[in-house]
């Protein structure tokens, strides 16, 4: 049976939509959360093989115990401070305690009553431009779990599977859980702001460097919460928790899904069950997954293998002043500074590549043509082979091959090519276009050799030229062109070619 | 040659360096000695196939020329409790039978640096639930004074064997007395160190903030060269505590002249006296208390009003942490799986559960559930630790005016096998001198104080000291072991019956 | 009486993933009654102004360095594992037939 579905500006005007996010970044600290065992989602260690990566503590092995990673402490209070949230001068570590086989204890160790983070709010930055403050009730510390894959059952689902695969690889990872507080007077932008808080959040842990913020990795993942009031009513409806909508894409789609249904049933004189549910990518649905009971009896109680973790004043204000710019005023700036239209800098900064044209502008290349090669070229390449354009290539060697276009060594023809070989991994643009040979030839003397021998297979050529029609030329351009290999200018080739029928 | 088993730690390990014996003899003799008593005591779960070949290369570095710590080549017993990467590690439960743990216990790997033997795994309470040893998966142990009677819990298998001389020297865990209440009625001397002394890294957890690692021996020396070798800062740990230690052999070493005792307060605790004590133990525990005196010391009736409600706040702390640390027994990594046709995992685990523990720990289990589930917590879990934090308050009056407490170590001599088995409150009785210790995080020994004029079984007296003073402990016990075994003429052990193996 | 009952320690053995038996949950009932009742009174002296201890000896700030150190072999890992497939752990379908 179809789910039924309200308009959704149908459901706007009789609802008003409050969302709550959860977001969870993954650390990429070298080692785990509680560990000395490499982390899964540190570039290093990223390909492991499954259960590779593990020390006693991450399966819980008998006698096994966890020591706290002192980095993912410091990078935890950096984010804090970055969503504006209080530090506390106390936290501690409790244990979450329920059975799911990706657990290896059958606790989690997270952050419960006593938060390090809470209290702060963060800028997010529409499309169109609007900000929107949103809320952050408290951000904490926390472990990942295991990996399950299912066997038996069809395309890997849960459902129908006859067994599954543990791999505890990503038990332990470094987790930090930011949980906004109700968000109110989103509206009809209520799933773009999802989306667009998102993308914040997966920014700011980007540019103070403590996650590599790969959302098709799993390292930024979200949960969503939606809700709907009547017009006019003061109690906040039901709400449902979409578990895992892990692209910027479905996070939008999500929202907007569960406003549309949930909206539909009020309307119908139901209710609202309040309860966990997933999303589905490929048919863009949420289904039901397990209803809120009292199995959720997680018996926190304080981590006796673990002490509070009190940092400084001194430490919070040590990491405070090396806070890089927020995010959103450092796009106000750049935008700026840049001259971009608003449509250009959005090309820009909804592509993620905001720190890639920096740096590139920073390495000597002028914005228009960083911006040009980040959304234009570097863009398509990554897009075919399924990877980030950041991955493809870095900004020095852009700005490197741009130059090597502005002194006239390559045509843009050419420099796709030196491309290729940098991505590759043959080097610099200079080092591939040494290699391969790449350079245009500016040397008049090897072009009117070729030039010379093209006329003489194709003699009429000369004539007409001679005679006006100096579209003719291109003939003689083309095959100049291929005899040197696509490395002359053909501007020049054009020149030559008309200075030698006006001899 | 004299009967190597009869030595002590100490008095063996000089025979050790001096060549007289190597290691093979001393491991070889204990091992007869096991496979002559243990099956009647059954002290052992298991016993090592290793101990021979490990003995010797001790003995080849020692020929060597090699430099070896002082009890390089002295057998040593090791509570299951302990994960060991050469013999299995069960806990005492079903649910572990056969687990081989790709990791040494800190306190295990050090013991196998300073060149100890460890000879085998000692049987306990399954998961250090009990304090009779009978709640062990694999079947009781029996006291080598009387085999009639439990060797105390949960660590009675690492007591028993110490005392019944089938090893010098054995590891135990001490959660709420289990090291020095099977001292008490074994006749044996075991120590719990101060919270954080030794690592608990590769340790079982039962209760992570009442668990501590420590010796277990028959002399107050020879449980300080095994805490010498086994204290100090674990990175593995957490909890373990930073700084260094004075050597607590070198403490007892000082003791045993019994100049400590000159001026010394020791404080007797009002709480603790009269009722539920057997006059037998009351009556061993106000001699020893009448010798202190005679040597020097000052006793003081100090008052502890908290420690009446120490077992009720420690079976509410030790179920709860119980509940969480024995959640990883699930049939998924490691361990008894039992298998349920057409079952989900939930199925899986539930059955596996159900099989795999005994009815002591499921109560326990279950009881730590209730006691953190929503709407309990802060009434059970919540005000436990507030009496914690009072019993704590309790200890730092007292030694404000004293410097150590002295208390019987229990409140009765061992009882009989099954006794209290299906009474788990009696049982719990047990451990009310022991378990104040634990909540408070201090230092505690137990020495034997002489055999109960009422039925002439071992009697211990527990000394506790100020948190990190575990030093004063060796000083204070091992001076009245030297009054003790003066006035008796030889320890106390030798009045045990002999166990001559098979008659029973 | 305290509010142990039957359908509470059913209840717990579920959260505790421990399958009694009704002839369990007959004498556990019983038992953690007369324990309860025991320890209950843990509250008569745990009052507001009494701060709790959750730790024995008050720590804190303890970490360690965020260096890689020694790992399990895949071989260690699975060594105990009752059931395991192509490096990995393998358990019992998660849902049931009806989920
Ligand atoms: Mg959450
Ligand atoms: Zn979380």
């Amino acid at each position: 049976m179809a789910t039924a579905l309200m308009d959704f500006d149908k459901a706007l005007e009789l609802f008003e939509p409050v969302i709550g996010l959860e977001v969870h970044i993954e650390l990429n600290t070298k080692t785990k959360m509680f560990s000395s065992a490499g982390n899964p989602a540190n570039e290093e260690f990223h390909a492991a093989a499954p259960n590779t990566l593990l020390a006693p503590v991450d399966l819980g092995l008998p006698g096994s115990m966890p020591v706290v990673n002192r980095e993912a402490v410091l990078s935890s209070i950096s984010l804090g401070l970055a969503l504006g949230c209080s530090i506390a001068p106390s936290s501690r570590f409790a244990r979450k305690n329920y059975f799911y086989p990706d657990l290896g204890k059958n606790y989690q160790i997270s952050q419960y009553d006593e938060p390090i983070a809470f209290e702060g709010s963060v800028e997010v930055e529409l499309t169109d431009g609007t900000i929107v403050e949103v809320p952050i009730e408290r951000a904490h510390m926390e472990e990942d779990a295991g990996k399950l894959t299912h066997q038996g059952g069809s395309a890997g689902r849960i459902q129908g599977a006859s067994s599954s695969l543990v791999d505890y690889n990503r038990a332990g990872v470094p987790l930090v859980e930011i949980v906004t507080k109700p968000i109110f007077g989103a509206e009809e932008r209520a799933p773009e702001l999802a989306k667009a808080y998102l993308l914040t959040i997966r920014d700011i842990a980007r540019s103070l460097g403590i996650s590599e913020a790969r959302m098709e990795r799993g390292n930024v993942r979200c949960d969503a919460n939606v809700s709907l009031r009547p017009r006019g009513a003061e109690a906040l409806g039901t709400r449902t928790e979409t578990k895992n909508v892990n692209s910027m894409r479905s996070v939008e789609r999500a929202v907007r899904y569960e406003i549309r249904r949930q909206a539909a049933i009020l309307s119908a004189g139901g209710s609202i069950t309040q309860e966990t549910r997933h999303w589905h990518e490929d048919t863009g649905e949420t289904s039901p997954g397990r209803p809120k009971s009292d199995a959720d009896d997680y018996r926190y109680f304080p981590e006796p293998d673990l002490l509070p973790v009190a940092p400084s004043e001194e430490l919070i204000e040590q990491l405070r002043a090396r806070l890089p710019e927020a995010p959103a005023a450092k796009r106000r700036r750049l935008k700026g500074e840049w001259g971009f239209t608003d449509l250009e800098f959005q090309d820009v900064a909804n592509g993620g590549l905001v720190d890639e044209v920096e740096a590139t502008i920073a390495a000597g290349a002028t914005p228009a043509a960083a911006r040009k090669w980040w959304t234009g070229e570097l863009t398509r390449v990554a897009n075919a082979a399924d990877r980030e354009p950041s991955g493809l290539v870095s900004p020095a060697h852009v700005a490197e091959l741009q130059k090597l276009i502005d002194d006239g060594t390559l045509t843009d023809k050419l420099a796709r090519q030196v491309l290729e070989g940098v991505v590759a991994g043959e080097g610099s643009p200079q080092e591939v276009v040494d290699a391969r040979g790449l350079a245009v030839v500016s040397d008049d003397g090897a072009l009117i050799a070729a030039i010379d021998e093209a006329l003489q297979a194709q003699p009429d050529v000369l004539e007409k030229i001679k005679g006006g029609k100096v579209q003719a030329a291109g003939a003689i351009i083309g095959a100049v062109m291929k005899s040197m290999k696509g490395q002359a200018d053909a501007a020049r080739v054009r020149e030559l070619i008309l200075e030698r029928a006006q001899a | 040659m004299a009967d190597l088993t009869r030595l002590t730690a100490a008095e063996l390990a000089a025979e050790l360096a001096s060549g007289a014996v190597s290691s093979v003899e001393a491991t070889q003799a204990h091992l007869d000695r096991i496979a002559q008593v243990d099956g009647d005591v059954g002290a052992f779960l298991h016993v090592s196939e290793h101990a021979i070949d490990q003995a010797k290369r001790i003995d080849d570095a020692r020929q060597a020329g090699e430099e070896l710590a002082e009890l390089a080549g002295v057998p040593l017993a090791v509570k299951d409790v302990l994960v060991t990467t050469d013999m299995p590690s069960t806990s005492g439960s079903k649910i572990l039978e056969g687990y081989m743990s790709p990791y040494d216990a800190t306190v295990v790997a050090k013991s196998r640096a300073a060149g100890l033997i460890p000879l085998g795994k000692t049987n306990m309470d399954e998961f250090a639930m009990g304090s009779s040893t009978e709640h062990s998966a694999y079947g009781p142990t029996r006291n080598p004074w009387d085999l009639d009677r439990i060797p105390g819990g949960s660590g009675g298998g690492s007591a028993a064997a110490v005392a019944a001389f089938e090893a010098p020297l054995a590891l135990g865990s001490d959660t709420g007395g289990s090291i020095r209440q099977p001292a008490h009625v074994t006749g044996t001397v075991g120590i719990k160190p101060t919270y954080g002394g030794v690592s608990r890294y590769g340790a079982i957890a039962l209760a992570s903030s009442l668990d501590q690692i420590g010796p277990v021996s028959r002399t107050v020396l020879d449980a300080g060269l095994l805490h010498d070798v086994i204290g100090g800062h674990d990175p593995h740990d957490a909890t373990s505590l930073e700084g260094d230690w004075p050597s607590f052999a070198a403490a007892a070493r000082e003791g045993a002249s019994g100049e400590v005792l000159k001026g010394l307060k020791v404080g007797v605790v009002r709480e603790l006296q009269g009722e539920g004590f057997q006059p037998g133990v009351s009556e061993s525990f106000g001699a020893s208390i009448a010798a202190l005196e005679k040597a020097g010391a000052e006793i003081v009736e100090i008052s502890a009003p908290h420690f009446e409600y120490a077992i009720a706040a420690y079976y509410l702390i030790l179920p709860a942490e119980a509940s969480s640390n024995l959640a990883k027994f699930d049939s998924v990594r490691f361990g008894l799986r039992v298998d349920v046709p057409g079952g989900t995992v939930e199925d899986v685990m539930s059955a596996t559960r159900d099989a795999g523990f005994g009815p002591e720990v499921k109560r326990r289990i279950i009881l730590g559930t209730y006691a953190l589930s929503a709407g309990y917590y802060d009434a059970y879990y919540g005000s436990a630790q507030k009496v914690r934090t009072l019993i704590q308050q309790d200890f730092a009056n007292a030694f404000a005016d004293v410097d150590v407490i002295a208390t019987p170590s229990a409140p009765t001599t061992a009882f009989r096998l099954g006794e209290k088995l299906d009474d788990p409150l009696a049982m719990y009785a047990n451990d009310l001198a022991t378990i104040p210790a634990n909540l408070a995080g201090v230092p505690g020994i137990s020495v034997p104080s002489g055999l109960a004029s009422d039925d002439g079984l071992p009697v211990g007296i527990q000394f506790l000291a100020p948190a990190r003073e575990d030093a004063r402990l060796y000083r204070v016990g091992a001076a009245l072991e030297t009054i003790l075994t003066d006035e008796w003429g030889g320890p106390l052990l030798d009045r045990a019956p002999e166990l001559n193996g098979g008659t029973r | 009486m305290s509010e142990i009952t039957p359908d509470l320690v059913r209840h717990l053995g579920v959260l505790a993933r421990i399958k009694l038996s009704d002839e369990e949950v007959t004498s556990l009932t019983g038992e953690l009654d007369a324990i309860v009742e025991n320890i209950a009174k843990v509250s008569e002296v745990a009052t507001d102004d009494v701060a709790p201890t959750s730790h024995p000896i008050p720590l804190e700030n303890v970490f360690r360095a965020d260096e890689p150190g020694e790992m399990l072999t895949t071989e260690q890992a699975l060594q105990n594992a009752p059931d395991a497939d192509d490096g990995r752990f393998r358990v019992s379908a998660i849902l049931g037939e009806e989920q």
